[in-house]
């Protein structure tokens, strides 16, 4: 039933196939470009708009070179003063590396955190993503020693998971240092 | 330091069978017997840690500056089963009896799905080990895909001592079979489940 | 007309890719943490499956014997990287939370499995009902391991959770979705092949 496998027909065959695939791959991938950008952009300004007070205007994403900071995006009030910073920050948790948003205001004050993406274990480490836990209430308006209790900071650490809990703190630590070494430039330059 | 923390990572840690469920369905098929088993294991092995290899330069050379990433499944599976043959071809003229001992198997591996599993996580996955996340280079890229297959060659030769000994014993009708190798992986993963957190 | 019918009830019981056939069982450990992971999981690879298997019973005639695997690998990457491009498109979260699993379906042998002992020698009707029959039986396995490992786990149903607290953890992760199918396994054997 099947065509003959001469050299001929087998180069023919997946020739044409692998171009009709291609050709139909094209096509989906052109569609479905513009979706796939405004989904991401949509899931990015969600992120933001979360750990950031509400009003202003946000910037486009801003990269710098600072260990583990993704990027990193500004707020501004209707007349250009800066009310907030979000920063994209990655460390290493448990399972593998957690990545937040934190929303910090000019002054260092954490203002709120989400979680962007991890994989911490069920049950355990990944309870840092539970919104209103304690743990999580506890970083909005946080400002004190960036450290788990533990080890001699101010922040409580999520039962069982001080693995998870010292990484995500870390990972506020790096925003925060990264907001003060920004708003110093910033006065010095006004 | 580094390479040591990938490896131990790859092998125990992340387990790419009893943690990340890749290549079950050889890991079940050919886990019968010890001899079977560890011939499997080798040629994962060793088409695991080629293929991560070239795949990844592709997508680094070809897909990535042309935005074609899109593409990599396709490109990968191409890549992965045009890889399987020619190792069978260059075995069987370099090393017919390594040919002998793995031929069967390697036809096999094209549909592995840890092969494309591992060649995709490399790309597009960023890793942590000591700390700081980011992507694997070229080097770290090859030692974490050959740990990682170590530890497929691992779980596939411990589990087949444990199905040898199933073999002879008295067990229940229902469970024959594959449900109690089944029952027996999730007690061994669960064992493996201890060593989460050491990397 | 009971002939179509059963093509699309055999994948149910009789042929059920999970139970039966044990195949595909790297997205039937991976990915049932919860029911409706498993479903969309299923789902996913339904849409894959029927498709392949549409095409592939209308190209099956003019392809040489000897590179068919290659012509189906083919077909089949591409549906799932369409698959890939609308998941990302239309649904961002189910992509990401099922991850490196959507292109894994490339690999998945319950696909390349139907092309091969089905798809080839039958016509296009019949192997889009095939594909629809395995493809509801792969989802309603995945749905059903889901749920066993949800209830146990995390102490809930399609994400309503019915106690306070923690579930029994190994359930969520890598060991109980061995334990879960063992068990099940047992529980089909002695319901399904009495």
């Amino acid at each position: 039933m099947a065509a003959k496998s001469s050299l001929k027909n087998m180069a023919l065959c997946l020739t044409a196939v692998c171009l009709i695939c291609a050709a139909i791959l094209g096509v989906v991938y052109i569609v479905t470009e513009q979706p796939i950008a405004d989904a991401a952009a949509a899931e990015a300004q969600a992120s933001i708009a979360k750990v950031l007070p509400e009003g202003g205007a946000i910037s486009e994403e801003k990269t710098c070179d600072a260990e583990g900071i993704g990027g990193y995006y500004i707020q501004t009030s209707g007349d250009g003063i800066v009310t907030a910073y979000a920063v994209k920050s990655t460390t290493g948790g448990f399972g593998g590396p957690v990545t937040l948003m934190v929303g910090v205001l000019p002054d260092g004050t954490v203002f709120n955190t989400s979680v962007l993406s991890h994989s911490e274990t069920p049950g355990l480490g990944a309870k840092c993503t539970e919104e209103g836990s304690s743990f999580r209430e506890q970083w909005k308006g946080f400002k004190g020693n960036l450290a788990v209790k533990k080890d001699g900071g101010d922040v409580d650490a999520i039962t069982a998971s001080t693995i998870t809990s010292r990484a995500y703190t870390k990972a506020v630590a790096q925003a925060v240092a990264l907001v003060n070494g920004l708003a110093g430039t910033d006065t010095k330059e006004e | 330091m580094e390479y040591l923390l990938i490896i131990i990572s790859a092998i125990f840690v992340n387990n790419i069978v009893l943690a990340q469920f890749l290549g079950i369905c050889p890991f079940l098929g050919v886990s019968n017997k010890l001899s079977t088993a560890s011939g499997m294991s080798l040629a994962v092995c060793f088409v695991i840690t080629f293929a991560t290899v070239v795949t990844y330069l592709i997508n680094q050379y070809l897909l990535e500056p042309f935005g074609l990433t899109f593409l990599q499944t396709i490109a990968f599976i191409l890549v992965i089963a045009a890889l399987v043959q020619m190792v069978e071809i260059v075995l069987k003229k370099v090393s017919p009896s390594l040919y002998q001992a793995l031929g069967i198997f390697l036809p096999l591996i094209t549909t592995n799905c840890a092969v494309l599993g591992v060649a995709i996580n490399v790309v597009t996955k960023e890793f942590t080990f000591g700390g700081e996340a980011h992507m694997l280079n070229l080097g770290e890229a090859a030692v974490y895909a050959f740990a990682t297959s170590l530890g497929y060659g691992l779980a596939m030769v411990l589990f087949a001592g444990i199905r040898e000994h199933l073999a002879g014993n008295d067990v229940p009708k229902a469970f024959k079979g594959l449900p109690i190798a089944l029952v027996s992986v999730g007690i061994m993963a669960l064992a493996f489940l201890g060593f989460s957190g050491i990397v | 007309m009971a002939n179509k019918l059963s093509l699309i009830t055999k994948g149910l019981l009789k042929e059920n890719p999970t139970f039966v056939l044990v195949l595909g069982m790297c997205p039937t450990l991976a990915t049932t943490t919860s029911a409706m992971n498993g479903l969309e999981m299923g789902l996913a690879t339904m849409f894959v499956l029927i498709l392949s298997n549409i095409v592939i019973s209308l190209i099956a005639p003019v392809v040489p014997d000897k590179v068919h695997i290659p012509v189906y690998i083919v077909v089949i990457a591409t549906f799932v990287t369409v698959l890939q491009l609308l998941m990302q498109a239309f649904t961002p979260d189910v992509y990401k939370t099922l991850g490196l699993f959507i292109p894994l379906i490339v690999v998945n042998c319950i696909i390349l499995g139907r092309a091969e002992a089905f798809a080839n020698k039958n016509g296009v009707l019949d192997s889009a009902l095939d594909g629809i029959g395995i493809g509801l039986g792969f989802t309603l396995s995945l749905t059903v391991i889901g749920i066993v490992r949800e209830i146990l786990g995390s102490g809930a149903i399609f994400g309503w959770k019915f106690i306070s607290g923690d579930g029994i953890l190994a359930f969520v992760m890598a060991p109980g979705a061995f334990l879960v199918l063992g068990y099940l396994m047992v529980l089909f054997n002695k319901i399904a092949k009495k």
